[in-house]
């Protein structure tokens, strides 16, 4: 009966049709849930100390009710500048050696080892910080210095955020078509002269964006800056004259914070965990939506032209 | 002059490259040099009798972080491929402006959270699942929150498996008669099984590597789960605690090599199934 084998067919389809669409909205309900529950316990925070409080006040003590996170804001701010400081020269480098100079021998070599970096867990990262990385910068003989802190973090949130960069401006240095790059040398340019005057111009939005992308990672990086950052509740500050050995100041970060004290706090104090996650999480949103607007900048440019 | 300039523009570059391959080199190769130096195989066999110098193995957290990926795995696939066939074979017959606005919420969806932190993840899975839901530090909770992880990564390598199918299958099969869902099911899956493989293997790859949404749902005790709502430690999280409350290093270091090897077993795994893929397609 051609009819009722239609009518089972077309309910089979509209129920499949209906159970992916619910799946589909399921990451739009994580983000709504997350939101949801985060704003939700904050609010008691907010209401009770008031977030332009929270936001400049430097001292954070729950057994005092002193909630302020303006030194964890520069913990994390003063560690991404760091990593940024260390990381995008090598990630751009790597990119451009990767997109344009590499032998195609020596990219499968270079190509493989930086996606390793990327998937090596933030816990080992955090470990050989602490072993090697630690005791090497205990070595600078500046008082206070205890090789814990941002120097340390620096580095390793650098290679960290190395992966990130380096894939995501090669495929910027790729997009480029192949004619900018054939013109110029045609018109007698070097190989250098065109990387440098041509290649890396016309890719400039989609490079800028990779080292935002790099930026949003470094600041939603925990565990291994819990580990060798040091973890002081203190507004970081130099050691000696040298304005430089700020960075060998003990710090916290927005999201050590949270991490270190969510599972004992209660009441107030564990309410202030959850506003700085709001924080933490406005920050890398505006981060990374600027990631997106460049990268879609850059792909209707590359369009145009 | 100017091939002057150029020669040591390239040197410049060629050191980035080396330097990348070197730093890779270093980390990999210090941790499971000095990592694998501690192993024997009671390691694996004996789990952890906590205690200060963090004497025993790490069988117990090898056990809790199978079950973790295990149940990540079976709350976030489904989601996942099941998002990303909707978005890849559904959206373009989205005419009414309802189903529309479904493929794009989904969409935005998975571009915020490929971008959100995972302690977030972890804040919001300790607020919903730990204390709202009263599941308390438990493989429950933290299997929950680690999906929300995944799910983005699954639709995301599911879109790009299904969008390398050729229509040209989709047109055959609906032109014999087959519905779209037989389409899908018994058309596009098997061709597109690779692919979506890779993405499974990618979200487990995750989970393993994961510390910080465990850190604030998984509780940490170091026995063996036996039940849902028990408390438990992966490896990733036995080395943090091994590091940073038991200072144990040598023994971190170990567990550290173990998840490193893990870790490069599941890329090469990867890129074997991605090269056949585009093998096949060849």
């Amino acid at each position: 009966m051609p009819h009722g084998r239609s009518t089972v067919k077309n309910r089979v389809e509209n129920t499949m049709k209906t159970v992916l669409m619910i799946s589909a909205l399921s990451s739009v309900a994580i983000v709504f849930l997350i939101g949801f529950f985060t704003l939700k316990e904050s609010i008691p925070a907010f209401r009770g100390i008031g977030p332009l409080n929270m936001l400049t006040e430097k001292v954070w003590r729950p057994g005092q009710d002193s909630y302020g996170i303006l030194a964890m804001i520069a913990g994390s701010g003063l560690v991404t500048l760091g990593s940024v400081l260390i990381g995008v020269p090598l990630a751009l480098g790597c990119a451009v050696f990767l997109a344009e100079v590499a032998p195609k021998w020596m990219a499968e070599i270079v190509r493989p080892s930086v996606e390793l970096l990327a998937g090596i867990p933030s816990v080992v990262y955090g470990l050989f910080g602490m072993v090697v990385l630690v005791p090497l910068v205990r070595g600078i003989e500046v008082p206070g210095n205890t090789g814990f802190g941002l120097l340390s973090a620096s580095v390793v949130l650098a290679v960290m955020i190395l992966p990130t960069i380096a894939s995501v401006a090669e495929s910027a240095l790729r997009s480029v078509p192949r004619s900018y790059y054939n013109g110029s040398l045609a018109l007698g340019a070097t190989r250098w002269e065109t990387i440098w005057r041509v290649n890396i111009p016309a890719a400039r939005s989609g490079i800028l964006s990779a080292v935002v992308l790099g930026l949003g990672r470094a600041l939603g990086e925990t565990i291994a800056m819990i580990m060798v950052i040091g973890n002081s509740v203190i507004m970081p500050k130099a050691l000696t004259g040298n304005p430089l050995s700020i960075f060998l100041s003990r710090a916290r970060t927005l999201t050590g914070n949270i991490a270190v004290e969510i599972s004992y706090a209660t009441g107030v104090h564990e309410s202030a965990l959850f506003a700085t996650g709001v924080v933490l999480f406005l920050l890398i949103m505006i981060v990374n939506t600027s990631a997106r607007g460049l990268l879609k900048a850059s792909i209707e440019g590359g369009r145009r032209k | 002059m100017r091939k002057l300039v150029q020669n040591a523009a390239f040197t410049v570059f060629w050191m980035a490259g080396l330097g990348a391959v070197l730093i890779m080199l270093s980390v990999v190769g210090y941790v499971v040099f000095k990592g694998f130096a501690d192993i024997t195989p009671e390691f694996f066999t004996t789990s952890p009798r906590g205690g200060l110098s963090g004497e025993g193995g790490i069988q117990s957290t090898i056990i809790t972080t199978v079950y973790l990926v295990v149940l990540t795995l079976l709350v976030a696939t489904p989601l996942g491929v099941g998002a990303g066939i909707y978005l890849v074979e559904y959206a373009d017959q989205a005419r009414s402006g309802f189903m529309k606005r479904i493929t794009s919420a989904a969409r935005f969806g998975v571009e915020t959270l490929a971008g959100v932190p995972s302690i977030i993840f972890g804040l919001f899975g300790y607020a919903l699942f730990v204390t709202a839901l009263k599941l308390g530090f438990s493989l429950a909770s933290a299997a929950l929150a680690g999906s929300c992880l995944i799910i983005p990564v699954i639709i995301r390598t599911t879109e790009e498996a299904l969008k390398a199918v050729p229509d040209s299958y989709r047109e055959g099969s609906l032109a014999l008669g087959a519905s779209r869902w037989e389409t899908i099911w018994k058309v596009i899956l098997p061709s597109a099984f690779p692919g979506i493989t890779t993405g499974i293997v990618l979200g487990a790859g995750r989970i393993v590597s994961e510390t910080a949404i465990f850190f604030v749902t998984l509780g940490g005790s170091y026995r063996t789960p036996t039940s849902l709502l028990a408390s438990g430690r992966s490896m990733a999280l036995h080395v943090y605690y091994l590091a940073m409350e038991t200072r144990a290093f040598d023994k971190a270091m170990a567990t550290a090599a173990v998840l490193v090897v893990l870790v490069i077993l599941m890329n090469l795994s990867i890129n074997m199934i991605s090269r056949r893929i585009t093998r096949d397609t060849r």
